[in-house]
């Protein structure tokens, strides 16, 4: 495994329950999306912690980088007007 | 024969399949190919020895002779154990591996399928289960085939290489003795031999699509419901059995 000749990278989502939202798990390496995916059941969900799994090439994702920090996300520190701090809930009001 | 030891030969026979074939793929753990293999081949290997469990459990108490599954792994030579010669035949390069469980898994899945309708509670409740594994080791192998065999022309002839190498292997899968006839007729166990055509277009199917030939040699060897190994059988089993014969009943 000296040389990375493992095939592309997959990112592995998988769902917890019916319902839920698929979750970021962790990634896997495949030749295509069929073993990308039979990879990602032997991988993450072999102790039964799924009900559905995405793979999705890692190359096809677009990031945000270290340096977008600043731009991206200092601005919504100073606004706290738009955090919903300001309103009462009512009591009894559990999902919120 | 009677029923009861029948029955008995019968479970070692699926029993030790799934042990032997378990065991071989154990060899890979910490030398697959990729980790994602690795660890599939290790969880495959799971499945069988988990499939072993309950089949050596019954057959042992089928047997009545107070010996439990540990005492049929561990405490058998190699003319004891009933699997069938493809199963112990070794690891080689990754595309015998794959032809290997291939071979077996097709097997496996029909007769399985089959055994789901069995009269005895405890086959048809074990090959129920067991036949969701089945399934998805057949996606395993068969997905694999189709890359290796279609894919760069080292993977293509070491594939047709591992296809061709373990052919004469395949006829023994579907032996039957006269105890099977005898548990055939009371809906107990599965006639191979009916299997057998329903194998062949299986794999020429998955052979077809992975663009490599199917063997077409009419050279087999048999022996296995006897007793009669391959040598390869008994360097497992000296391995396998090493702790246990060494410090009999030890547990950790």
């Amino acid at each position: 495994m000296s040389n990375d000749n493992q095939g592309p990278l997959w990112e592995v989502f998988v769902q917890a329950k019916t319902g839920t939202p698929h979750k970021h798990c962790g990634s896997v390496h495949a030749p295509d999306k069929e073993m990308a995916l039979q990879n990602a059941r032997d991988v993450y969900t072999r102790r039964n912690e799924g009900t559905s799994i995405w793979v999705i090439p890692a190359a096809a994702i677009t990031a945000s980088s270290p340096e977008d920090l600043g731009a991206f996300f200092e601005p919504a520190n100073d606004k706290i007007y738009r955090h919903p701090t300001f309103y009462t809930i009512p009591e009894g009001v559990k999902y919120i | 024969m009677s029923k009861q030891e029948a029955l008995f030969e019968y479970c070692l026979r699926l029993g030790d399949n799934s042990l032997i074939l378990g065991h071989r793929l154990s060899e890979w753990c910490g030398h697959g190919p990729i980790l994602e293999e690795d660890l599939a081949l290790a969880n495959i290997a799971l499945d069988l020895v988990g499939q072993a469990r309950t089949l050596l459990s019954y057959a042992a108490k089928v047997e009545g002779k107070g010996r439990d599954e540990d005492a049929l792994a561990y405490f058998r030579d190699d003319k004891e154990f009933r699997n069938a010669l493809l199963v112990e035949q070794e690891n080689g390069d990754f595309a015998v591996t794959i032809a290997r469980q291939l071979y077996y898994t097709i097997y496996a899945q029909l007769l399985l399928t089959e055994l789901q309708h069995s009269k005895d509670e405890t086959l048809s409740g074990m090959a129920a289960k067991s036949l969701k594994e089945t399934n998805y080791h057949l996606r395993h192998c068969s997905e694999w085939t189709i890359r290796l065999g279609d894919g760069t022309e080292e993977s293509k002839r070491r594939m047709q290489d591992a296809v061709d190498s373990l052919w004469m292997y395949s006829e023994d899968l579907f032996a039957t003795t006269a105890g099977d006839e005898l548990l055939v007729k009371e809906g107990i166990a599965v006639d191979a031999r009916t299997l057998k055509p329903k194998w062949q277009a299986k794999l020429k199917e998955i052979l077809e699509q992975a663009t490599l030939t199917t063997p077409a040699s009419t050279f087999m060897m048999s022996g296995s419901r006897e007793g009669h190994h391959t040598e390869h059988l008994s360097y497992l089993l000296g391995e396998m059995q090493y702790v246990q014969r060494l410090h009999p009943g030890m547990e950790w």
